[in-house]
């Protein structure tokens, strides 16, 4: 193996991929380590792909890339037991390449896209775990694998939110239970045709829904979307949650959201082919990493850029636009020969100006949202009543709607929880 | 309707290694009264038998949980060793 190269990328996921890319495309020496044995391997999520991002490194991606179905549906559902209140939007707007989003699986898409950084000229080095950085006189100078030692001008950590490295960098203290989300998901399949005409869809279409009221008591929520054949669907529930002493245990959630009445006629007849479990970052903007230091850039998951604000749910993306901006710092660095901070301070400069760090900015304060349980549970089941008096006509008169929802909404949460939800939602959203 | 763990878990690949990437001082944990390791493991790896923490690590799917729930410092966390542990064919 060799022993000095200008940039080494840990973990090939799609922060990784994008960077040695970026790299590797404008003529950069960059070498891509992934601990699976084939990328994508290691790697879930439990969310739609926006295509806007991408399309910029590789124009027109959704031609050649392993994509299942571009989503022209999405619903918000709140679920209250036997009953459902959803939101729907619609639109061939949504569908629209490039700022369309889309269904992927990951090992196929992950594969994908390490394959076309190799083909750019990246050297791919797969089933290796990286175990340590190289240190030299206090300075990140390569990685350590097992007996291999492998130096480099820059090291980019792309690996995951469990990232050893961005810990052993100094650059972030051990992750807090308060703000991360296991993610728990199962992939059901059914035939496409089946999918169609049970999600209304044509061709290629697809949709994604967000479930609230599935999660108990605890914070968290649920999550479809459709592949071209399976279903994948799954929970997230913040880690604090198993600290209460809750009697459910971690893979009973899922079980929990096949049983209400919506959602099992939705996965009817499917076959489980794969159960899988991956954290989320859900600190937001206040529990990002330090971005960078001397010789090192952090990004993807392993900074903690994700956005979860309820309604939406975004990380994907942001991990390959902090690739495409980790490899401008590089070929930058690379023409000045030098790779202290001053120069690696870029990549934060960048990330500022990018609309990563600005959404993240924007909605900093959607995690106190995401932690509220009377979202989780009270408001669901509100609404949820609501309809039934709104729609059911059961002989007796009918009071004004106004009158109406105030009784609900008053009888569950009191005046001072409801204002104070209403500043938290303002502030948040 | 609840599928056993089992059969979740039997939907996966694995290449199990001989050594453990995951180290558990069981010391640790008999100060620990909640243990949210057992209902918080999506894998179940962790089980109470005879009022003790048994822990297995052929079954993880590696996504971290337990490290970060673990408040007692007792787990030494670590991926498995390159090409080991589960392969995931959808993701």
């Amino acid at each position: 193996m060799v022993e000095k190269v200008d940039t080494i990328v840990v973990g090939a996921g799609p922060a990784g991929s994008a960077t040695a890319y970026s790299l590797a495309e404008t003529g950069h020496e960059v070498l891509l380590v992934e601990r699976a044995k084939t990328p994508g391997e290691k790697n879930v999520s439990g969310g739609v792909l926006f295509g806007s991002v991408l399309h910029k490194l590789i124009p027109n991606f959704w031609e050649e890339a392993p994509v299942e179905r571009t989503i022209t549906k999405r619903s918000l559902i709140l679920l209250a037991g036997d009953s459902s209140v959803s939101l729907d939007f619609t639109s061939p707007k949504l569908g629209k390449p490039p700022h369309s989003g889309y269904s992927i699986i990951r090992n196929e898409f992950d594969q994908w896209f390490a394959k076309r950084a190799e083909e750019a000229g990246a050297l791919l080095a797969t089933g290796i775990r990286v175990d340590t950085l190289l240190w030299e006189n206090k300075r990140i100078v390569g990685i350590k694998a097992g007996d291999d030692e492998i130096k480099a001008n820059v090291v980019v950590a792309a690996d995951g939110i469990n990232s050893i490295l961005t810990e052993q960098a100094g650059l972030r203290k051990a992750l807090q239970s308060k703000n991360i989300g296991l993610g728990i998901k199962e992939v059901i399949q059914l035939p496409h045709d089946i999918i169609e005409t049970r999600f209304n869809l044509e061709g290629n279409e697809g949709t994604a829904h967000t479930y609230l009221g599935c999660t108990k008591n605890y914070p968290g929520g649920g999550f479809l979307y459709t592949n071209c054949d399976s279903l994948s669907l799954g929970i997230v529930v913040k880690l604090p949650s198993f600290y209460n002493g809750a009697k459910t245990k971690a893979p009973e959630f899922i079980d929990h959201l096949k049983q209400f009445p919506y959602i099992s006629r939705l996965i009817k007849d499917g076959e489980l082919i794969e159960y899988s479990a991956h954290l989320v970052p859900e600190g937001g903007y206040r529990d990002l990493s330090k971005l960078y230091t001397d010789g090192f850039l952090v990004t993807g998951d392993a900074a903690g850029l994700a956005l979860n604000i309820g309604y939406a749910l975004e990380g994907m993306n942001f991990a390959i636009a902090s690739g495409i901006a980790a490899a401008k710092t590089i070929q930058r660095a690379n023409q000045q020969r030098n790779y202290t901070k001053k120069t690696m301070k870029y990549y934060q400069r960048l990330m500022n100006q990018s609309f990563v760090l600005k959404d993240m900015k924007t909605f900093r304060n959607a995690p106190a949202i995401i932690n509220n349980t009377r979202l989780m549970k009270t408001y669901p089941e509100v609404i949820n009543n609501l309809a039934l008096n709104l729609f059911q006509s059961n002989g007796s008169p009918r009071p004004k709607l106004v009158n109406l929802i105030l009784k609900h909404i008053l009888r569950e949460v009191s005046l001072p929880n409801l204002m104070l939800d209403g500043i938290q939602a303002v502030r948040g959203l | 309707m609840t599928t056993k763990i089992e059969t979740k878990l039997g939907t996966l690949r694995y290449n199990i290694d001989k050594e453990a990437h995951i180290q558990v001082n069981f010391q640790l944990c008999k100060n620990c009264i909640i243990k949210p390791c057992i209902i918080g493991c999506p894998a179940q790896c962790f089980q109470l038998i005879d009022r003790e923490i048994h822990f297995q690590y052929e079954d993880c799917i590696e996504c971290g949980t337990c490290k970060i729930l673990c408040d007692k410092k007792a787990i030494q966390w670590n991926y498995p060793r390159g090409t080991f542990g589960v392969a995931f064919q959808k993701g």
